[in-house]
C-alpha cells in the first residue's frame, strides 16, 4: 500500500492574530506558522498503519516558511518519502491547491491520501474532497481510525453526537482524518537532525496554479471581548446580585 | 509493578543453588573442613540472564550500573523510596537481574537525578548518567510518557516547557517600575555588567513572575548594571537532557550561547540551579564558557551591600530547603542561608535533611512532567513528604532559590492540608519585602 499525506502549515494560535491594516487578513509579521494539528494526526494514522501492514508513506507540503523541517520531521518519524511542491505559490483558492495534489497523487501512484479534516486557517475542509472528486475516488470525512481490511481498509467515521460508523473502503481512496489511534508520536531532535544529514526532500514543480474565480475575504475581524465576569465568593452575595437584577 | 521484579520476594528454595558442604577440603595442604567451604561452590548470582543488564550497561554513560554490589546504602537515601515508591538504584539492578525491561517500565522514569545516591554508593553506581542515556535510548525507540513528550514538543516548538508564544517571555516586565535593559531590543548595545539569565518559570510562571519582579526591583535597588536576553532567551534545557532529550538540550545550548556572543558581559547571573548546572558545567562542552553564578551567590558576594538596603524586618521562623542541583550537583550550601540569615527578624531552622542530605522536591531529572507517572507509584509526591517535614520542624515559611519549587511546594502546602501554616516564598522575594518595608 502507497499512502500520500498532506501536511499544511497554518497560524500557531499560541501568537495573538492581529489583523493587518487590508482588515482583509492576518498580519503576516505577526504570525508564527505551525503544522495543522489534523495533518498531524493524518500522518499519525498512517505511520500505524504502515507498522501495521508494511506500507510506504509520503508527507507531501507546498514550499513555504520551514516547510523543509516539517518535511525532515515526517521523515524522522517514519515517513519514507518526503516531497516539497514548489513552483505552485500564490494559491488563493483550495481547488487550485486541489488540483495540484490530484496531480502529485495521481503520479505517484498513492492507494490511499490522508489529509486533516480541515486546516484550522480556513477551515473548509475542502482539499481532500476535491482532490477525491477530481480523481473520481471514493472519500470518507472525519475518520478517527484506519486499519487494513483485505484489499481496502477499514475506517471508524464519527457522526454528530459521538456515533460511530464502521465502513469498508475500496483502494484507491481518500479519508479525511478527524484524529488518529494515538496521539501523534515527538521526532527526537537528535534524529531529526540525523535525518538532515542522511536524507533528502524531494522537489515536485508543478507550475504556477490556474487562476480561479470564486469568493474574497471582504472584512476580517478579531473576536470582540466581552465585558468579563464577575467572581462572586459567597451564596449571600449570589442572592444580592440576583436580587437586585430583580431576579428573586 | 509486575510481581515477578519485587525485589523483597524471596527466591522458592528449590531455585535456590543447593550449597555443598564437604566434610573434608584440603586446599594447598591446608585443612579447611567445616561449613563455610560452601564459598567454593557457584552462587545463586551466576543463575541470572544478563540480558537485560547488558542492554542497559552497552549505553554510554550506563556502565556503572553493572557495579552495583547490592549494599542497599541508596535506597534509604533515595527520594523516591522514602516517599513509598519502592525504587533507588539497588533495587533497578535487582529488577534487571530478574528480568526488568528497563527500557519499557516505568522504573526508567522515577529518579529525579538528585544525586543522594551517588552520594553514598560505594561503587560509584552514577545514576545520573544511567538515566539520561538509557532515557535517551527509550525516548529514540518512541517510548515516553505522554505527559513528558508532550514537554518536549511544547520546549522544540516554543522554546519554553508552557508552551507559551516566544514572543511573551518579556511579558513578566509590563508594569513593573524598574528599568530593564532588554538587550536585543538595543541598537548597539553597550557593555553589561550582569547578564541575567532570567528562564522559564520566572518569565511564565505566575509565581515565578513574583519572583522576577522581585529580583528586578532588588537588582535595581543594588545599583546593579543588568541586562537580560529578553524573547531571544531560550529554556537552558538541562531538565530536557536528564529526561533522555540531548538533542534538544544541544540545540537549545546552542541557541543562548549564540545570544550570550552577541553582547559584552562580566557574568551570568541565573534565578534557577538547573540554569546554573547547564550553564556551568554542560554549556563549555559545547563552546560557550561563562562565568556564572547562581543569584544568590551573586547576592551573598555583595552581603554589605544587600544588607544596607534591608530596612524592615521578618520576623519569621524560616527552613530552606537545598536545591539538589544547587547544593549536591554543585557544592553550595552556605550563599542561599547567608542572605537569609543577613534579613533581620529571620528566624533560622534547619530541616532533618539538609545540606549534603538535602531531600529532592520531586521536580529534578524531568520529574516536573512526570506527575501522573509517578504518582503510579509513590505513596506521597517528594513535595509533600518535604513539607510535612518543614511543618514538623516548626517552620513558618519553607524558603527556596529554585524557580521550579515555588509552585510545587505550594500544591503540596495544599495537599497535605498546611495551607495557613506554612507559606513558600522565594528567599528573593523576602529580601524584597524587606527592601520595600523600608
Amino acid at each position: 500500500m502507497k499512502i500520500a499525506v498532506l501536511l499544511k502549515r497554518v497560524p500557531d494560535l499560541v501568537e495573538d492574530l492581529v489583523v493587518d491594516a487590508s482588515g482583509k487578513a492576518l498580519d503576516a509579521d505577526e504570525v508564527k506558522l505551525t503544522l495543522n494539528e489534523f495533518d498531524d494526526h493524518a500522518l499519525e494514522e498512517a505511520l500505524l498503519l504502515k507498522e501495521s501492514v508494511g506500507a510506504s508513506v509520503a508527507a507531501i507540503a507546498l514550499e513555504g516558511e520551514d516547510v523543509d523541517k516539517m518535511l525532515f520531521t515526517a521523515l524522522a518519524k517514519g515517513a519514507d518519502q518526503a516531497i516539497k511542491v514548489t513552483g505552485v505559490a500564490p494559491v488563493e483558492r483550495n481547488l487550485q491547491l486541489a488540483r495540484v495534489f490530484a496531480k502529485v497523487v495521481e503520479e505517484g501512484g498513492y492507494d490511499l491520501l490522508l489529509t486533516g479534516v480541515q486546516a484550522t486557517d480556513d477551515r473548509d475542509g475542502q482539499v481532500g474532497a476535491m482532490v477525491a472528486a477530481l480523481l473520481e475516488r471514493p472519500f470518507v470525512s472525519v475518520v478517527t481510525s484506519v486499519l487494513p481490511e483485505g484489499e481496502g481498509v477499514k475506517i471508524l467515521k464519527e457522526y454528530a453526537g459521538g456515533v460511530m460508523a464502521e465502513f469498508e473502503v475500496s483502494l484507491p481512496s481518500v479519508l479525511g482524518i478527524q484524529a488518529a489511534r494515538q496521539a501523534p508520536r515527538y521526532a527526537p531532535v537528535s534524529k531529526v537532525r540525523q535525518v538532515q544529514q542522511d536524507s533528502t526532500l524531494e522537489t515536485v514543480d508543478c507550475g504556477a496554479a490556474e487562476g480561479m474565480p470564486g469568493m474574497s475575504v471582504v472584512v476580517m475581524t478579531p473576536p470582540e471581548r466581552g465585558e468579563g465576569a464577575q467572581m462572586l465568593d459567597s451564596v449571600e452575595e449570589v442572592i444580592e446580585v440576583l436580587a437586585s437584577k430583580g431576579v428573586i | 509493578m509486575n510481581p515477578e521484579y519485587r525485589v523483597t520476594a524471596s527466591r522458592p528454595r528449590e531455585k535456590r543453588q543447593a550449597y555443598v558442604e564437604k566434610e573434608d577440603v584440603v586446599i594447598e595442604g591446608i585443612d579447611i573442613s567445616g561449613t563455610w567451604n560452601r564459598m567454593y561452590e557457584p552462587r545463586e548470582i551466576f543463575d541470572y540472564d544478563t540480558t537485560q543488564m547488558d542492554r542497559l550497561t552497552a549505553l554510554e554513560g550506563a556502565e556503572s550500573m553493572g557495579w552495583c554490589y547490592q549494599c542497599a546504602q541508596c535506597v534509604p537515601a533515595c527520594p523516591v523510596d522514602n516517599a513509598g515508591g519502592d525504587y533507588g538504584p539497588r533495587k533497578v539492578f535487582r529488577r534487571l537481574q530478574l528480568g526488568m525491561d528497563l527500557f519499557d517500565h516505568s522504573d526508567l522514569w522515577l529518579c529525579t537525578t538528585c544525586m543522594n545516591c551517588l552520594r553514598v554508593c560505594p561503587k560509584e553506581v552514577d545514576m545520573i548518567k544511567i538515566m539520561p542515556a538509557a532515557r535517551a535510548a527509550a525516548v529514540l525507540d518512541g517510548k515516553v510518557p505522554g505527559e513528558l513528550q508532550e514537554m518536549f514538543q511544547k520546549v522544540a516548538e516554543y522554546g519554553n516547557p508552557m508552551g507559551e508564544s516566544a514572543r511573551k517571555r518579556v511579558r513578566w516586565t509590563k508594569g513593573l517600575d524598574v528599568d530593564i535593559r532588554i538587550l536585543p531590543k538595543e541598537k548597539e548595545a553597550s557593555p553589561v555588567e550582569v547578564l541575567w539569565f532570567v528562564g522559564d518559570f520566572y518569565a511564565y510562571h505566575q509565581r515565578g513572575i513574583d519572583a522576577a519582579q522581585a529580583m528586578a526591583r532588588v537588582f535595581s535597588r543594588l545599583g546593579v548594571d543588568f541586562g537580560i536576553l529578553g524573547v531571544d532567551e531560550r529554556c537552558d534545557g538541562d531538565s530536557q537532557r536528564l529526561a533522555g532529550e540531548p538533542g534538544l538540550f544541544e540545540e537549545l545550548a546552542q541557541h543562548n550561547i549564540e545570544q550570550f556572543a552577541k553582547y559584552d558581559f562580566q557574568k551570568i547571573v541565573v534565578s534557577g540551579p538547573h540554569a546554573y548546572n547547564a550553564i556551568k558545567n554542560e554549556y563549555p562542552a559545547l563552546g560557550g564558557t561563562y562565568d556564572v553564578e547562581h543569584y544568590t551567590q551573586f547576592l551573598a558576594a555583595r552581603l554589605d551591600e544587600v544588607t544596607a538596603k534591608l530596612k524592615g524586618t521578618f520576623e519569621k521562623k524560616v527552613t530552606f530547603h537545598d536545591p539538589c542541583y544547587l547544593g549536591r550537583h554543585n557544592g553550595e550550601y552556605e550563599a542561599p542561608r547567608q542572605v537569609l540569615a543577613a534579613v533581620p527578624g529571620v528566624e533560622m531552622i534547619e530541616m532533618y535533611r539538609c545540606r549534603q542530605q538535602g531531600y529532592c522536591c520531586g521536580g529534578g531529572g524531568g520529574g516536573m512532567w512526570l506527575d501522573g507517572t509517578a504518582a503510579d507509584r509513590q505513596v506521597e509526591r517528594l513535595s509533600e513528604n518535604r513539607v510535612k517535614e518543614a511543618v514538623e520542624v516548626g517552620a513558618e515559611v519553607l524558603a527556596v532559590c529554585c524557580p521550579y519549587e515555588v509552585s510545587r511546594f505550594e500544591d503540596a502546602v495544599k495537599s497535605t492540608n498546611n495551607e495557613g501554616r506554612l507559606e513558600v516564598l522565594d528567599i528573593i522575594e523576602i529580601l524584597d519585602q524587606c527592601m520595600e518595608s523600608a
